[in-house]
């Protein structure tokens, strides 16, 4: 038999992986020109390597404490979400008990529901709690997930009966099947739950967005978006900027990309 | 028997999930519902004022404009879908090779902030010096202001739009794709189908359970587009008008006008309109979604 010709998928292929890449392509070379070369007509379309302007923006914006800030509100949600969701879908999948037919619906019903209507109630709770311009205000609703737990359950619900049924004759109660049989077991499952919050969560910018104004406080995603109009014109800068906030996650997708392509493939198939 | 203790175990362990779903997201629902009745008073509060938030809501000429926006948003996005069964498609062409760099380029626009995105497609965007004008100027085409018309802002978000869920969507269907059976084509290959015709008779009829769930899917999404309105578009910019869609009519209503009780009419009504047009979508189903 033949091979099949690949070459006609090779062109659309590479010819629309050239759109996808060329706004980052862009982006890289812009962050390395001066002002005047970033608005010049027609465009120029090489680096001039004004590497300066890396230090510069870090010395402009607060950039160094906003990458900080996103760094620990990704990793404290990611690892909130990754126990809490584990255990509420654990016990969801593998455990009887009065109602969680009932409650797992209720847990959906959240899922379908747009996040608009959780902003403000939830703003106020921030404001309540004297939370405004706190890291906490970005981490404590990050860490609750229907979305999750849903994900989660449907790993957990693929292991088999006769697991828990002999570690229980050995004694173990429910937290021990969970921690030592079951989480190493649904592996993929968290690691594709993983590397999805870390993506939203290093990105989301509405919440972040309205509860934590001050600069110092701020995200990346915020960080950026508040300098669109105050160097509006300085695109050199607000793409040093750019590259350095989207850089750390280009990285980990290029490393994990496979668990995150099955979590989503998963969702689609299973959803 | 365990099964006591079964059940205190289980309680035990959605405790904290279901706690915190409950502070956070089912409470703040029944809020905004008893909040979309009321007025928020100058020195904090709320009164009651029955269903006046709707009423003017009706009325608003933005609010008319930023539903129209966000149709027309939804439905440009919802055009792009094909694209991403294409690529898709070729992706799992047998024996291609270099799939996971394909799928690695075509991912980068998920995976990068909005904030990133959204900021440095304004650039190209640009009217002056943007290099999407100096390239349609190489073909003889006079770019538009893309930025500051309001007539086309909403169709620039939307290329964005577009671009950026191509990767994700096409993942979906790849992995429908992955799971239609070999025979199929071997069977129509022996009955003399050419590529063609077996995608067209084939494929795209057993792919109807994947792109239903991507159409709702993107659908959902697309109405409540925000962050790339917010990035792209300047708060003091003509082309606002065309382009304020109804999460950003909510973001200004709530947290710049401070018009919480109007702001949480609007989330309800959007929560109406995404129930309402997937009911529809469900409804639908039934006469294009092919389930084996």
């Amino acid at each position: 038999m033949s091979r099949p010709r690949t070459w006609p998928a090779h062109v659309v292929l590479a010819g629309g992986a050239l759109v996808m890449v060329a706004p980052f392509a862009w982006q890289l070379v812009v962050s390395l020109q001066t002002l005047p070369e970033s608005l010049r007509v027609p465009p120029k379309f090489t680096p001039s390597w004004q590497w300066s302007n890396f230090p510069e923006i870090f010395q402009t914006v607060p950039l160094g404490r906003q990458f900080l800030n996103t760094v620990v509100v990704t990793a404290a949600v990611t690892a909130g979400q990754l126990l809490l969701c584990s255990l509420a879908a654990f016990a969801f999948a593998r455990l009887r008990f009065p109602g969680r037919g009932a409650i797992f619906m209720l847990f959906l019903a959240v899922l379908m529901v747009p996040g608009e209507l959780f902003l403000i109630p939830r703003y106020e709770i921030m404001v309540g709690l004297g939370w405004l311009n706190t890291l906490q205000a970005l981490i404590a609703p990050g860490v609750f997930g229907a979305f999750g737990t849903f994900l989660l359950r449907q790993f957990f619900l693929t292991l088999p009966r006769e697991l828990d049924e002999a570690a229980q004759l050995e004694g173990a109660n429910p937290l021990q099947i969970y921690w030592h049989i079951m989480l190493p077991l649904v592996r993929p499952g968290l690691l594709a739950l993983g590397m999805l919050t870390v993506m939203w969560s290093w990105s989301s910018l509405l919440w972040p967005l309205v509860v934590n104004t001050d600069p110092e406080m701020m995200t990346l995603s915020a960080g950026l978006a508040s300098l669109r109009g105050q160097f509006q014109t300085n695109f050199p800068m607000l793409f040093a900027g750019s590259v350095v906030a989207t850089l750390p996650v280009i990285v980990l997708f290029v490393i994990m990309q496979k668990q995150l392509i099955a979590g989503i493939a998963f969702t689609g198939s299973k959803g | 028997m365990l099964s006591k203790r079964e059940w205190a175990w289980g309680y035990l362990l959605i405790a904290p999930m279901a706690l915190g779903l409950a502070v956070f997201y089912l409470w703040p629902i029944f809020q905004t519902l008893y909040l979309s009745f009321t007025e928020s008073g100058v020195f904090g509060g709320y009164t009651w004022v029955g269903t006046a938030n709707y009423a003017d809501l009706l009325g608003d000429e933005d609010m008319a404009g930023a539903l129209g926006n966000t149709l027309l948003y939804a439905v440009l996005v919802l055009a792009g879908v094909p694209l991403s069964i294409v690529v898709a498609a070729l992706l799992n062409v047998p024996g291609l090779r270099g799939l996971s760099v394909y799928r690695t380029l075509y991912f980068l626009p998920v995976v990068t902030m909005p904030a990133a995105v959204g900021l440095t497609w304004r650039y190209l965007f640009n009217g002056d010096f943007g290099a999407i004008n100096h390239l349609l100027g190489l073909v003889g085409i006079d770019g538009p202001y893309w930025m500051g018309d309001p007539d086309v802002a909403i169709y620039a978000i939307a290329i964005v739009g577009v671009w950026s869920s191509i990767g994700y969507n096409a993942v979906l269907f790849l992995a429908g794709l992955q799971g239609i059976p070999r025979h199929y084509y071997e069977a129509a290959s022996i009955d003399g189908a050419g590529r063609l015709r077996q995608f067209f008779r084939i494929t795209l009829p057993l792919l109807t359970p994947t792109t239903f769930f991507v159409v709702v899917i993107t659908m959902i999404n697309a109405l409540q587009v925000f962050d790339l309105v917010y990035l792209m578009i300047d708060t003091t910019s003509p082309a606002l008008r065309g382009s304020r869609t109804i999460v950003y009519f909510f973001f200004e209503k709530a947290f710049v006008h401070n018009q919480r009780g109007l702001a949480a009419a609007i989330a309800v009504l959007l929560l109406g309109l995404i129930l309402v047009l997937t009911a529809i979508q469900f409804r639908l189903q039934k006469k294009w979604v092919h389930y084996e």
